[in-house]
């Protein structure tokens, strides 16, 4: 059979006729190697077209498109032309470089070319007819020079302002795209945008395939970058804005679709890190990959809770990273050793890694981000966020759980078992968090303040735990110097709970009950 | 007028092939230079078909583009050079005119 099959020469899968179209596939792709936006893509831009990125000044269309070259060099072995229109080639340098990229290298292993087009009409005379053929021979040369695959013109519209031929000027740019397929380049072309329009002098008629918008705004005093495809012809997209994040390592953009529930349910299981804790549940402990919400007000104790989770992983050897939301990392090693803990070891042998950060230094976006990054790059086996409803405080509600959803989907992908603390305002209904979060998550705690006797004293009660059976008491929660320990709550014979000193009390009078008792019976 | 108005006029032709433009751009640079430079112009005609690589080099985007090397500084005067009066005071052989 094999041999009748090999016997047929096989049908070439190129359309024929159509050169402008590398590759055996209609919808050929590009990646773009940027984290995030390949995803959003399907797998990148359109390849051997040009691509429309555009957006308001400072939205990181240039540092978008300059990766998208460096990436090519580098990842794909495609080398790229960056033309400008705008930024000096120095200037171009000196802003690669704090994304982390060497265009110097780049250039003198000829992966890269830069050239900066000057053009100002002060210094220019027209008179009479002229044509932009130059500009073709210009980047025709340079493509051929160092086999560039992709090519970025940054921004072609400035020809606009440096030539007063507008009639020419976009007769003419409409042959440099065409021009641009036969040269079979994958290009992004970016442009300003100007009020209603996408871009000033309407580069959005040329372009047909794709088109990037990019934005960036700014609510409650911290900016937010948001990526939106807005066109890509014959390929699925997203078309949410996605927020996207520009820093020392390029730009990554967060996808905030779900990445749905495909993910394999682990029947593994990793301790709570505290001993009584893990017998409230059938199977000692959560299920790897699970995520946990442990929620209650201030002071009851929800990062020791996560602290002894942590340490635990340490302790079996696993890699956990603790993002820490309200306090410094020397803080939280030393709160936690006054209960016993000590953590500098565990951050000594790299198996801690504590994140701390002001929620409000960035966007909530900028937040996610980075998490998603951090976790992709040092993949921890355990993760904490302490507390997660600080990121709230930089994003509406919607968003706020769209992007915990996906973090969440994310880490049950890798097997990450993740603890959220979350802090409920008092004189709020207990089993109601502030985000109606806890549909995500597969266990959720409540821990608690009980003000008796003129006491307050802590309890911890497990509100659920997808497929485990859990104890459905209220424990007593009591820090000692070597840590958490969970005590039964003692019932009185009105069936009221005792707690703390009161416990105490009712324990020793049921132990004397006890013994009262059973001399009676013996004396019966 | 005093700049370089008695030294050498160094003027530089960037065409595309013979194409219309450029033959006409050349043209009228020949006959702008007899009637006003005779005798002190040297022109030098660039092909960027022959030599693309002088594009990036020279800045070039706009064809034709004609240069004026020297007297310095450089002025660049791109089209087909059609209007014989602003080409002159383009290339500052005729002082600006504020009508212009």
């Amino acid at each position: 059979m094999t041999a009748t099959v090999r016997s047929r020469k096989s049908e070439p899968t190129k359309r024929a006729g159509n050169g402008s179209r590398p590759g055996r596939h209609p919808l050929a792709k590009a990646p773009t190697g940027i984290p995030g936006l390949d995803e959003i893509t399907n797998g990148g831009l359109p390849r051997g077209r040009p691509t429309l990125v555009c957006g308001g000044a400072g939205c990181g269309k240039t540092l978008l498109a300059m990766e998208f070259l460096v990436r090519g060099a580098l990842d794909y072995d495609e080398p790229g032309v960056f033309m400008s229109f705008e930024e000096s080639t120095a200037d171009l340098v000196a802003d690669a470089r704090s994304l982390g990229f060497d265009l110097e290298r780049l250039s003198a292993r000829r992966q890269l070319l830069l050239d900066y087009v000057r053009l100002e009409r002060a210094e220019l005379t027209e008179t009479g007819e002229y044509d932009l053929e130059g500009l073709f021979i210009r980047l025709g040369h340079a493509i051929d020079s160092i086999g560039a695959k992709r090519v970025v013109l940054d921004t072609i519209e400035l020809l606009f302002s440096g030539l007063s031929d507008a009639f020419v000027l976009r007769a003419e740019l409409a042959r440099l795209f065409r021009w641009l397929k036969t040269k079979q380049v994958t290009a992004i072309v970016t442009g300003e945008r100007a009020g209603e329009h996408l871009t000033r002098h309407g580069l959005e008629e040329f372009v047909s395939d794709c088109v990037i918008l990019l934005d960036q705004r700014v609510t409650e005093q911290s900016a937010t970058r948001r990526l939106r495809i807005l066109k890509y012809r014959g390929s699925a997209h997203g078309g949410n804005e996605m927020p996207f994040l520009i820093d020392d390592h390029g730009v990554s953009v967060l996808p905030i679709t779900s990445l749905g529930l495909a993910h394999r349910a682990s029947t593994a299981h990793v301790s709570t890190g505290v001993a009584g804790l893990d017998g409230m549940f059938a199977k000692k402990g959560y299920y790897r990959g699970n995520s946990v919400l442990a929620s209650g007000t201030a002071g009851t104790g929800k990062s020791s809770l996560a602290v002894h989770f942590a340490a635990a992983a340490c302790r079996r050897g696993e890699r956990c990273l603790y993002f820490a939301f309200e306090e410094s990392p020397s803080q939280i090693t030393r709160n936690m050793r006054s209960i016993g803990i000590d953590l500098e070891p565990w951050i000594r042998r790299g198996l801690l890694r504590v994140h701390a950060e002001r929620p409000t230094a960035l966007g909530l976006e900028a937040h996610l981000v980075a998490m998603h990054r951090l976790i992709d790059h040092w993949q921890p086996r355990v993760v904490v966020v302490d507390p997660v409803t600080n990121l709230i405080a930089v994003g509406s509600e919607i968003e706020v759980k769209a992007m915990l959803a996906r973090l969440i989907d994310f880490m049950k992908l890798r097997q990450i078992t993740a603890l959220f603390t979350s802090l409920t305002e008092g004189g709020r209904a207990a089993e109601r968090t502030d985000l109606g979060v806890s549909s995500l998550m597969d266990v959720w705690m409540l821990v608690g303040n009980q003000e008796t006797n003129g006491e307050r004293n802590r309890t911890i009660q497990i509100v659920k735990a997808r497929g485990m059976a859990h104890s459905n008491q209220v424990r007593e929660f009591v820090m000692t110097d070597r840590g958490i320990t969970l005590v039964d709550i003692s019932r009185r014979a009105d069936g009221s709970v005792a707690i703390g000193a009161a416990r105490g009390a009712q324990q020793e009078q049921a132990r004397v009950g006890d013994r009262k008792s059973s001399r009676g019976r013996r004396v019966k | 007028m005093k700049n370089g108005a008695r030294g050498i006029w160094r003027l530089r032709l960037y065409v595309a092939g013979q194409s219309p433009k450029s033959i006409t751009a050349l043209a009228n640079l020949k006959r702008l230079c007899e009637s006003h430079l005779a005798g002190r112009y040297r022109i030098e005609v660039v092909d960027l078909l022959n030599q693309p690589h002088l594009a990036r080099r020279d800045d070039i985007v706009v064809v034709p583009t004609l240069v004026r090397q020297l007297p310095v500084p450089v002025r660049k005067i791109i089209g087909d050079l059609s209007n014989e009066k602003r080409v002159l005071v383009g290339l500052e052989v005729l002082p600006r005119d504020d009508k212009e």
